[in-house]
């Protein structure tokens, strides 16, 4: 019932919601930054204009910082406006005249939100630079045709400037994480479905203690979840190009801490589950909660604004943006620590709840 | 080797076993009889340490049983009711798995794992996955797994239940097999005959109580004249409800239980089933009763009585969840 009903409404509702179902919810804005190296009245014109814009919120930084924080993927987006960028702007209304050139650098997990920017900063940049043409020209010196005043130029915050962006870095890591979830999951069902049949009579009758069999299920699951870690990540190197540009040992980090956060959620799971089929129903429910708010299936930035604020304490979420940093944004182990912090700390609560609720002797 | 002393388990509200106890010797056979729901198997998971009794204690070789007691469990080898079979897995790697439960390893864990196969008959599909196994072919894998750390105390929870007559002879050689390598078995069962043929010592066990322990000839001395007596009729049963001269428009059957020596009476397939408690007077009056009511009678054939009889003498019920044999009047009482 949980699986054929509530699933369907849920991921409706949810799609609906994110989609423009949100009624009066606060919009997120796309969080940019504005690199301002013209100082001029225009360019101050224009970093106001976009700073009452309903889609982005803008920050002021230099270029280092920019940079930094879009390929640590904090902004998505980075207008780089540079020096002279009035004075040529202008100038180029006369289409003869060689335009500036507005630098975006933009997150290529999120591209298009390169996009909406790019299309903001036209709205406010054409507007502005018109605006200073006609005050400084009037007659024959007036703008003959109108022209864009400006080129783009848009560069993805990779790994190092001249890195490609493989799309597939972050999918494989929103689909791995999604997945060993899962298989955290049905660990937990198998115990589940373990209690039911004689196989537990058996263990139990064997010289074990609870702590022994809790401490087994674990590491067994923990394994099966690196081997699944694996596989998933040779194919994703081996076959679609994914590198790991940022740490090495951070994805290893990664990987183990994920896969132990994953078996400590599936013992959580068969120690306050009554049985196999109830729990499965509500587990797959609370895992596609975990997957869809984690921002695995759909960028965050197009959720409202609550929602981008919840996703935070979602674990999912920082194993997506763990996995991200230490592959293809090349971020160093630094970068895994507080992903890896969380994923443990998650872990160890649901550790906790297992090993208090767990029923070792039958009812 | 094993004590049961007043022994005490409830669920809820339930009480499930109140006040058992019972002595098992070394190289003894114990049969744990009673209907389902008697408390059998939630003896038989105190005395293996599954269960937290809520009174008395279980001592193997005068220590006591509790859940974390590693060393006694290494002693003990419990074959569940329920299959605990891995499917998808073969009969090896199932037992493979059971032997490292134990800690055993290596050629230790191939010999006994052989041995237990071989035991058990089934060396030959030991590469086959168990899914493709027969029921009375898991049956015996399942008492195989219990075997591997080679125990003094094999506890068996209804082994045969769910087989055919030919997968139950072969478990049973099994069992005898077992008996005669000196093992100590304590085997639950609903089935009288299991018990009879296997058991040296009989404990009945009936809404949580023990209500008789004693051997299979033991257990017959509690009912010393009674026996059973079939009468076919000419013309089959349906006769039994003939009318009676001496008092008529009363059936035969009614006629039949009021006759001293008779102390229950049923129908049968052909005919009328007596019990009697005088075997001797109780026929003679019986062939008589019935010749008065025109009724010819074919054939006699009596026999012994059954535990099954013995169960219900002390239980005032049957084993089964089905009624064995309805009485239609019966002078037996609990």
């Amino acid at each position: 019932m949980i699986i054929g009903v509530l699933v369907p409404i849920l991921i409706a509702a949810f799609f609906g919601y994110v989609f423009g179902g949100n009624g009066n919810a606060e919009s997120a804005k796309i969080p940019i930054a504005v690199v301002d190296e013209d100082h001029s009245d225009v360019s101050r014109a224009i970093i106001a204009d976009l700073g009452q814009d309903s889609l982005v919120g803008v920050q002021m930084l230099d270029r280092s910082q920019a940079q930094r924080l879009v390929r640590a993927g904090k902004i998505q987006v980075a207008a780089v406006l540079p020096p002279n960028f009035a004075a040529r702007a202008t100038a180029a209304l006369d289409a003869d005249q060689e335009r500036p050139q507005v630098e975006l650098l933009i997150d290529p997990s999120q591209s298009l939100s390169g996009r909406i920017v790019e299309g903001v900063l036209v709205r406010y940049a054409v507007r502005e630079v018109t605006r200073a043409a006609a005050r400084g020209a009037s007659g024959p010196n007036a703008p003959r045709e109108f022209s864009l005043p400006y080129t783009v130029a848009t560069t993805k915050m990779t790994a190092g400037n001249n890195a490609p962006y493989n799309s597939y870095a972050h999918s494989f890591a929103g689909m791995t994480t999604q997945f060993i979830l899962l298989t955290g999951i049905d660990a937990g069902i198998v115990l589940l479905l373990l209690r039911e049949r004689g196989t537990w009579q058996r263990i139990r009758a064997a010289p074990l203690t609870q702590a022994q069999f809790l401490l087994a299920r674990t590491i067994a699951t923990m394994l099966i979840g690196i081997f699944q870690f694996t596989l998933i990540y040779a194919v994703a190197i081996g076959v679609f190009g994914v590198r790991i540009d940022g740490s090495a040992v951070g994805l290893a980090g990664m990987a183990l801490a994920l896969c132990f956060m994953n078996s400590a959620f599936g013992l959580m799971l068969a120690s306050v589950g009554r049985s196999a089929a109830a729990t499965r129903g509500i587990a797959l429910l609370v895992t596609l909660l975990l997957v869809m708010i984690g921002g695995a299936w759909v960028p965050s930035f197009v959720f409202p604004k609550w929602m981008q604020q919840v996703s935070l304490a979602v674990p999912t979420r920082w194993a997506v943006d763990g996995l991200d940093a230490v592959t293809w944004r090349g971020q160093g182990l630094q970068a895994a620590l507080a992903p890896i912090a969380v994923l443990c700390t998650t872990a160890i609560v649901c550790l906790a709840v297992a090993i208090w609720r767990f029923r070792w002797e039958d009812s | 080797m094993l004590s049961i002393s007043h022994l005490k388990k409830h669920y809820g509200g339930r009480t499930a076993v109140d006040d058992v106890s019972f002595e098992v010797r070394a190289g003894e056979t114990i049969g744990l009889l009673g209907p389902n729901g008697a408390g059998k198997t939630t003896t038989l998971s105190m005395m293996s340490g599954l269960v937290q009794p809520d009174g008395g204690w279980v001592s193997f070789g005068g220590e006591r049983v509790h859940q974390d007691a590693a060393s006694l469990k290494r002693r003990v080898g419990l074959v569940p009711q329920d299959l605990a079979l891995f499917d998808e897995l073969s009969a090896w790697a199932n037992l493979e798995l059971f032997g490292g439960l134990y800690g055993l390893t290596g050629r230790t864990l191939e010999h006994r794992a052989e041995a237990a196969l071989g035991l058990v008959g089934l060396s030959s599909r030991r590469a086959d996955r168990v899914k493709h196994f027969s029921g009375g072919m898991k049956r015996r894998l399942n008492i195989a797994g219990a075997l591997l750390h080679d125990p003094e105390l094999i506890l068996l929870d209804e082994p045969t239940v769910g087989v055919d007559p030919q997968s139950r002879n072969a478990i049973f050689e099994n069992l005898e097999e077992l008996k005669a390598r000196g093992k100590t078995l304590v085997y639950t069962t609903h089935y009288m005959e299991e018990a009879e043929r296997l058991c040296d010592r009989i404990v009945i066990i009936d809404h949580g109580r023990v209500v008789a322990n004693d051997t299979v000839h033991g257990l017959h001395r509690l009912l010393p004249n009674s026996r059973s007596v079939e009468l076919q009729f000419e013309g089959g049963a349906a006769h039994a409800g003939a009318a009676h001269a001496g008092a008529a428009e009363e059936p035969l059957l009614t006629a039949l239980a009021s006759l001293p020596g008779i102390s229950a009476v049923s129908r049968s397939e052909a005919g009328v089933r007596l019990e009697t408690d005088d075997f001797a007077a109780g026929l003679a009056r019986a062939l008589e009763c019935v010749a008065l009511a025109g009724v010819r009678v074919v054939s006699v054939q009596s026999s012994r009585a059954t535990l099954e009889d013995i169960f219900i003498t002390l239980t005032g019920h049957g084993l089964r969840d089905a009624p064995v044999a309805a009485p239609l009047a019966a002078k037996v009482s609990a």
